[in-house]
């Protein structure tokens, strides 16, 4: 009750909101100016997302993988306040089912981001069924800090009543799933956020202009819950996801230089404050 | 004491038949034989059968030609072997501990026991008795120490015992030097040098003998140690046998059941009354093997591991009801029994888990245990690290609770992809001959016109593992136009006669 007292203050105009609805969420009159605007690095309360990708690239993978890390590093600075909370070293799955292993590989252990590494359990499920069967599972497990699933195509299986039980899954137990669906049409679906993500050419490396750079994906948010829909062309390649407006002329050449791991504006403070 | 059965492997297979000593089956020769390299090898022979020139060792082609009536058996070592260790534990009647001596012995510790039977010469008559009882060809003996009890068992009179007072030195003198416990070649070597009886050797110098065996730590290569071992100057550890029982509920019914529901009832309580077993015992269940028996007599049994300890009868019973599907009950099923066959220790815990993963979420033993159950153990594992610098081997998949082994950190300047495909897959590219950098590839019938490239990244085949045809590699990073970026290699070079005009491969996906 506290929260909504806060929000109506803030703006008076919107109509009261009813009780039970999610968090972030308006209604009423005007309430799409009141709707913000996605970017990497904010709170989302999303636990379930779709990322449809092409299966000829890992673009959806690491996109996912990305997103999951934005959303650990949040949580992580929420709670840094609090005293006796651990570094969170929950393992994660990543269930896949036949056709995606076929189409697009299985996870690499050294090309996995460094605080992930050690924290892989990999599922590999024969069909769809049986994968939707382990991302509910993990989904119900308190001891996971994600769940990344993949599936190839629309499987008869993920129909809506599946994608609903996924959603209240992680909604229940606050285990965020971020579904990659290879080469799938944008079918019916209770995702909160959808993403159509492909792959975009990386900013060009500082020592080597030759060579590929840190991943870089054109990313369009179709349909969200609490957010405006977008694109952006997003960019991993320092420790924080950077998101750039999608339609620049030619990317590879506007967008900042990698500094390999260097500390990007310093400002005022020491650089050995990070 | 030490005990030899004469004819284990032949007795056990007469126990088996059901027939007496030279009746039936037994009346004919007959031989027990495995099979190996070299064709059917006699393991074992009966009285007949050695009577006729058969003998254990010899192969079944040879002992055919001596005695062509021979009727032939498949031996079982494992199945006697099994036989040995339950023997080991019902001759623990005679003392409080028990050994094995393979292939066809025991020793039992019978120290300060004896008045009990009422002197070491009942306690021995007793053992010979109730072992010929079970209709075992056995011979026993009692002396102080295993190795002299194991002397006088194999090659000293019946029923000896090691008389207090007398000389061990002069006792067990005449026995030939075979009682030392000796590898063959060993005892070969000793009846070449002339010593043919323990007391040959107990009358040449100690250093003489330390000498000509200086090289041999083992002690069944070294004759002083043995010796030393049977005049008791040097301890000899024995692993003694213990029985751990599973712990075991079952239920007889007296309605035999064919339907599933009851079936899923008595399987809950079962699992409640395991609970409850375990709980006392401070055990939790690694393996549970749950065996229904059938009104004809037949046997139905399901196996179920788990990831972790645990004796939660909500969970043992959601993961046996994916095993129980596809039941055929027959006639009905009249009696159920559960047995934990691999425990653990597990501490006393909350008790409502169902309740709990209703509201916390399960806990990571229990959702991997349910995925196990239905995709299977194989399907869920996670990756570890395997000192190999060749990609696809330098990743290895493990159950997800094990400990990983200990690694080096990676390197930091290699590259490497997220994903990588399970299989190579072939691809066609032009690229500058002989070595130089590709300019576009064709993949899954699409063509990538390849705008940025890193490399080569060389590595070589590991020669101390494949062989001297195997090429090397040059891997590429590249990211084509649209901004995709895949891991490519080369499979040799032009001129490495290794092969003809190299091909290449696409290895990995980067994000």
């Amino acid at each position: 009750m506290i929260e909504n007292a806060q929000i109506a203050s803030a703006a008076p105009s919107l109509s009261p909101l009813p009780p039970g609805l999610a968090n972030g969420l308006t209604r009423g009159l005007r309430s799409s100016a009141g709707t913000p605007r996605w970017q990497p690095g904010i709170p989302t309360g999303c636990r379930y997302a779709e990322l449809f990708a092409p299966a000829g690239d890992a673009s959806g993978a690491g996109l996912a993988l990305a997103l999951a890390r934005d959303a650990l590093r949040q949580k992580a600075v929420a709670q840094a306040g609090a005293p006796g909370e651990a570094a969170d070293h929950r393992p994660f799955l990543w269930v896949q089912d036949k056709a995606a292993m076929r189409l697009s590989g299985r996870p690499y252990l050294p090309g996995l981001p460094a605080d992930l590494r050690h924290r892989l359990i990999h599922v590999a499920a024969a069909s769809p069924q049986d994968a939707l069967f382990a991302l509910e599972e993990g989904l119900r497990c308190r001891d996971l800090a994600f769940v990344i699933g993949e599936l190839a195509g629309n499987p008869r299986a993920l129909d809506f009543t599946a994608s609903r039980r996924l959603a209240l899954a992680a909604e229940k137990h606050d285990v965020p799933l971020w579904l990659v669906r290879l080469d799938a049409r944008h079918d019916l679906g209770a995702a909160r956020m959808r993403w159509q993500v492909a792959c975009a050419p990386s900013p060009v490396p500082r020592w080597n202009p030759a060579a590929p750079g840190p991943s870089a994906w054109n990313a369009s948010l179709l349909r969200a819950h609490t957010f405006h829909p977008g694109q952006w062309t997003l960019c991993d390649g320092a420790a924080v996801l950077t998101a750039a407006p999608f339609n620049q002329p030619d990317a590879s050449h506007t967008a900042p230089p990698d500094h390999g791991g260097l500390v990007q504006g310093s400002g005022d403070r020491s650089l050995a404050a990070g | 004491m030490a005990v030899w059965c004469r004819d284990l492997a032949i007795d056990r297979w007469r126990l088996a038949e059901g027939c007496a000593r030279g009746e039936e089956a037994d009346a004919a020769p007959l031989v027990l034989v495995e099979d190996t390299a070299h064709g059917p090898r006699i393991l074992a022979a009966n009285t007949l059968a050695r009577a006729g020139g058969a003998s254990a060792g010899m192969r079944l082609a040879d002992a055919r030609t001596l005695c062509p009536a021979l009727a032939v058996r498949p031996a079982d070592p494992a199945g006697d072997l099994a036989f040995l260790e339950k023997l080991a534990l019902w001759a623990q009647r005679w003392g409080p501990w028990s050994a094995l001596d393979p292939p066809d012995g025991l020793l039992v510790d019978t120290t300060g026991v004896a008045h009990l039977f009422g002197g070491e010469r009942t306690l021995l008559a007793d053992a010979l008795h109730l072992f010929h009882g079970r209709g075992l060809d056995v011979r026993a003996a009692i002396a102080p120490t295993a190795g002299a009890a194991w002397a006088l068992a194999r090659h000293g009179p019946d029923a000896a015992i090691l008389p207090p007072d007398a000389d061990p030195c002069q006792y067990l003198g005449p026995l030939p030097v075979a009682a030392l416990r000796l590898d063959a070649d060993v005892i070969l070597l000793l009846r070449r040098l002339g010593l043919k009886r323990l007391g040959d050797l107990d009358g040449l110098a100690r250093e003489n003998l330390a000498r000509r065996f200086r090289n041999t730590r083992s002690a069944a290569a070294n004759p002083l140690l043995r010796l030393d071992q049977i005049f008791g100057l040097r301890p000899e550890p024995l692993l003694p046998v213990t029985d751990v029982p599973a712990p075991l509920v079952q239920r007889r019914l007296m309605e035999p059941i064919r339907h599933r529901s009851l079936l899923d009832q008595v399987v809950a309580d079962l699992a409640a009354d395991m609970a409850r077993l375990l709980e006392g015992l401070g055990q939790g269940a690694r393996r549970l093997e749950l065996g229904m028996w059938k009104v004809d007599g037949d046997v139905l049994v399901r196996c179920l591991e788990m990831a972790a300890a645990s004796r939660d009868p909500a969970h043992i019973c959601r993961l046996f009801a994916a095993r129980l599907d596809d039941l055929d009950a027959g006639f009905g099923i009249e009696l159920i029994r559960l047995r934990a066959s691999w425990t653990e220790p597990l501490l006393l815990a909350q008790t409502d888990l169902d309740a709990a993963a209703e509201r916390h979420g399960t806990s990571l033993a229990g959702c991997i245990d349910r995925i196990a159950v239905r995709l299977g153990g194989q399907a869920i594992q996670r990756a570890i690290h395997h000192s190999s610098h060749i990609p696809e081997r330098a990743q290895r998949w493990q159950p997800p609770l094990a400990d990983p082994p200990p690694s080096q950190e990676w390197l930091a300047f290699h590259y490497r992809p997220l994903k990588l495909l399970d299989k190579p897959e072939l691809i066609a590219v032009i690229y500058e001959t002989p070595d130089g950098l590709p300019r576009r590839f064709r993949w899954r019938g699409q063509v990538h016109e390849i705008a940025r490239a890193e490399g080569p990244e060389r590595i070589a085949p590991e020669w101390w593992r494949e062989r001297s045809t195997v090429r090397l590699r040059d891997y590429y990073r590249i990211e084509d136009q649209k901004g995709r970026r895949y891991w490519l290699y080369r499979h040799g070079v032009i001129g490495d006669g290794r092969g003809g005009i190299p091909e290449w491969f696409i290895h990995g996906l980067f994000a």
